[in-house]
This record gives C-alpha cells, structure tokens and sequence, in this order.
C-alpha cells in the first residue's frame, strides 16, 4: 500500500521560563488510506501531533522532524504560501467543538461554499449544488433550508455534521478529526461518526481520529496509537486494544466504568508509574 | 422520607414550555439518575430546583419543605448544584479560597479557615492548592474544587448536572470514586444528569429516562444492568451505549 504520510521522529517543542518543554517526544507512524485512532489523556500530545501535521504550531512553539511526508511533500520544507494550498484541499481537519469553530456572522450555506471556492474556481450554480449535496451526504435532511440558517440556529449535533461537511466538500486526501464527537451526545456522536466513516471509506481517504475515548477509537479505526506524555507506548491493531499490554493503556482501559458495572471503586491510574522517564 | 420530590412540574422559558408533568420522588441517601439526549428536558429539570429556572408551576419539594419561586437561603443549604463544565463554572479571577469562602461569607458562617481547609480535604484537593486560581489547576482538580464549592454549607442533596463528561475517561474515575465515597460518608442524595449510561450504572440505584421533555420511564439500576428497560425509547439508548462499550 502506497503511504500517504510518513513521519519520523516529530517533535514539538515550547519555550518556558524554565527551560523548554518538549510536548510531543520524538514518535514516528506511517499512514496509507486507512483510518488510525491516536488516543491519550489530556496533555499526551495527541493534538499537537495533529496540529504538526498541518503546520499550525505558531511560534514561539517549534516543530522538528526527520521525515513528516504527505503524499510525497515535505510538509517541512513548505513556505506558509504552499501550505495554504495543501490545508483544505488535501489534508483537512475537523475541530472539536462547532460553537467555536465555525463563523458566526456566515450562514451555514456560504461558509462551506467558501472552504470549495478557496481552493477552486466554479461556477456559482455548481458551487451551490455541490454545497446542497453535500449537507444531503452529512445526513441533513432540509439541506436548501439549513444552508440559511446561521451557525447558532442550529443544534451541537447538526453544526457539527456542517463542519464535517465544509471539511469534505474540497475532497481531502486525508481527514484529522481531533475529538470530533466530545462535545455531542451519545446518540448524535455515533451518527456523526457513521458518516465521517462512510465518506472516508467511500472516497478512499486516510483518517487520523484524535480521542480520549478508547471504545469510540477502537470501534472506529483499523490500528491504535496509545500516546502519553509526548510519546508513543502502545501501537496496536484495534480489535486487540483489549488484549494492550502497557500498564498505561491498561489502565485507562480499566477506569472506564461499564454498562454492567459491578466494581465498587475504579481503578485509577498510579501515574508514578511510569511518568517521567 | 423523601429527600426530593417534583409533582406536576411544568418548566417553561418564555413561550416555551420544557417538560411536561415532571413526577419524581427521590429517597433520602438515594442516587438517582436523569438520562436522556441532549434537549430532553433533563438539564432543566435541575435548574429548576436549583432555581435558576424560575418560570415554573407544580411543587418542589426538598426534604420536605416546599420550594419557592425566589431565592431561598435556607434551601441553599439543602441542595446545591455542581455544574458540567468546571472550566466555566469557576470564577477565574477569583482563588480556590474566595470561591470556597464566599457561600460562607453569604450565610454568615465564621470558622472560615478551618471549613474551607475541611471541604478541601474531603474532597482531596491539597492545601497548596488553596490559593490558586482555576487557569493553575488542571480539569480534575477544577471539577475537584466545584464540588468542594457545593459542599461548603453541608447540604444534603447535590444536584450534578454531567460532572463528569468535561472530563478524560482517566479523570472520571477519580471523579467518580470521589463523588461515591462522598455520598457514603456524609450520607448525601445525588440527583444526577447524564447521557452516559455506564456512568449511571456505577454511581445510581435508580433512573428515569426523559424525552421531549417527559419521562419515559423509571427503573432500577439492576435492571438497566440486565438490559431489562421497557421503554422502545429507553431500550434504544441503551443499545447505542452497548454498542460502544466493548
């Protein structure tokens, strides 16, 4: 299988007054067209990875690799200029929480004609119509009425499927989602990422998830990342996550409570243990 | 005795109206559960005894006094609230000491020191922590000083409004484990909202499952646990959970 990002020994790094603080230590994945889950803790460096990847660390913070290639690009070498052409149009990423992400003085409608009309030229009315197909594809139903409405007028679940919209609607190669579903409902998050699934798998592309929530990603990905503190502890295929040997994965996987829960204390994590090496 | 109980309750915002016909008896040291999806309903139920949602008709009774509609300062040392996102519900410009302090100062209690430094390790925040503001604590121990917060004027019901769901799955269990020794030792009712039904089965004796602003249905936690609820409604949340819990 053709890679379609390689990275070797990426490393973020931000100055402190004491020193500088080295975020993301030193990891290394190759990605081909499947769909990788990165999970960890808040403060693992599972975001800063992803944000790595599109160059959206700005100084003073540093971004340091030995080899961070997309589809044959070193996304190092790239000037600001040349990485506006690649964000959107081959890798994009879907945000956290739609309250925050998207415009709010522009209806639903023009901003995710804007993210197609940023990277090419077409004519106004096949602009529309592709808009309007793919508020369909994201499950919306009234996709002519919702294309009015402003960001606020809509609920979590549906401004979320919006941005995966305007994050699809270019025909990225490859899709960041960091924490796609945390800020949603257990009911909407599962249809919101059927349909990230479905659009990934339909068109071909390779998906990074970004999580804390280890049953989402393993039901979601093909292979695992376990990340803590900057680092990767635990690569593994997702229907063996169970099976994890690091005693920090299996302690995340411990402290989540179940659906027939019968412990009467969870187990927490000792991070003592194993926190800096 | 009932610690909580709701009868007839209609929550309305403006024109609007929230819920329907609201009826929960909640026994004294029980923890109950609200669940449903988001808009349901669940969360304004809370603000109501809470009084934060003051447009409302039908009773509320908390350990067998009836709510008002106003501010009531003997109800505050009753019932409190602890609220989702402990990123926001903190003042941030104000320490973990002044935000402890303050319920204090407004019901005229002394021994300030010593109760904020009491709260504090029941609910094991260290004392290093006492004069921190909320951007110098992490998620946790933020989530760790709202319930210190709730707990200032020793009430007996809390109200939890997701304390959980702001937080990684590791911080949880901190949180949670807190919550259920809490509950154990100063024999508190917990009237807790979610949609995290795992969450319920840890920490409840019983749920009720609301929906466009009714319940659907009250059960026991034991038979949520043998996935034995009767609603089509509820039964459908609960296979959305199972389906991801592995």
């Amino acid at each position: 299988m053709k890679k379609l990002l390689e990275i070797e020994n990426l490393r973020v790094t931000f100055p402190t007054p004491r020193g500088d603080l080295e975020v993301v230590r030193g990891i290394s994945f190759t990605l081909g067209r499947e769909r990788l889950g990165i999970v960890g803790e808040s403060g693992s460096g599972k975001s800063m990875t992803g944000r790595s990847i599109l160059q959206l660390i700005r100084a003073p913070g540093r971004v340091t690799a030995d080899k961070l290639v997309f589809d044959g690009i070193d996304l190092l070498k790239q000037s600001e200029r040349q990485m506006r052409a690649i964000r959107g149009a081959r890798i994009s990423m879907v945000m956290q929480d739609p309250k925050f992400s998207l415009n709010p003085v522009m209806t639903i409608g023009e901003q995710i004609a804007e993210a197609l009309l940023t990277h090419q030229k077409l004519p106004r009315r096949e602009v529309n119509s592709r808009m309007l197909a793919m508020l369909e594809s994201v499950r919306i139903a009234d996709p002519e009425r919702v294309a009015r409405l402003y960001p606020h007028e809509v609920s979590g679940g549906m401004g979320q499927r919006v941005m995966i919209a305007m994050m699809l609607i270019p025909e990225p190669d490859l899709l960041i989602a960091d924490e796609p579903t945390s800020a949603l409902d257990v009911s909407v998050q599962a249809q919101v990422l059927d349909i990230i699934d479905e659009l990934v798998k339909r068109k071909g592309m390779g998906l990074i998830f970004i999580s804390h929530d280890l049953n989402l990603v393993s039901s979601y990905c093909d292979r695992i990342l376990v990340m803590n503190t900057g680092e990767v502890v635990e690569e593994c295929r997702a229907g063996e996550l169970m099976a994890a040997k690091h005693p920090y994965t299996r302690g995340l996987i411990a402290s989540i409570p179940r659906l027939d829960e019968t412990r009467d204390e969870l187990p927490v994590l000792d991070r003592s243990a194993w926190a800096k090496a | 005795m009932t610690a909580l109980s709701l009868k007839n309750l209609d929550i309305s915002y403006g024109d609007v109206q929230i819920t329907h016909d609201v009826n929960l008896d909640i026994a004294d040291g029980e923890s109950f559960a609200l669940v449903g999806e988001s808009g349901s309903g669940k969360s304004t139920v809370l603000k109501a005894i809470a009084g934060l949602a003051p447009e409302w008709t039908g009773e509320i009774t908390v350990l067998g006094s009836p709510r008002g509609h106003g501010i009531d300062r003997a109800f505050s040392r009753q019932c409190q609230m602890v609220f989702q996102d402990p990123y926001g519900s903190l003042h941030p410009r104000k320490t973990v000491d002044a935000t402890l302090g303050e319920a204090l100062t407004i019901h005229g209690i002394g021994d300030r020191s010593a109760r904020i430094e009491e709260v504090m390790t029941s609910v094991g925040l260290d004392r290093k922590f006492r004069f921190r503001f909320p951007h110098q604590l992490s998620g946790g121990q933020r989530q760790r000083v709202a319930i210190a917060r709730a707990l200032m004027l020793k009430p007996k019901v809390l109200l939890l409004d997701e304390p959980t769901s702001a937080l990684d799955v590791s911080v949880q269990a901190e949180v949670l484990n807190l919550l259920k020794r809490l509950r154990r030792e100063q024999n508190l009712t917990f009237l807790m909202v979610t949609h995290n039904l795992a969450v319920v089965s840890f920490l409840c004796d019983r749920l009720a499952v609301m929906r466009q602003g009714r319940i659907v249905e009250v059960a026991d936690v034991a038979d949520l646990k043998r996935g034995d609820l009767k609603d089509p409604y509820s039964r459908e949340l609960m296979q959305i959970s199972a389906a991801h819990a592995t």
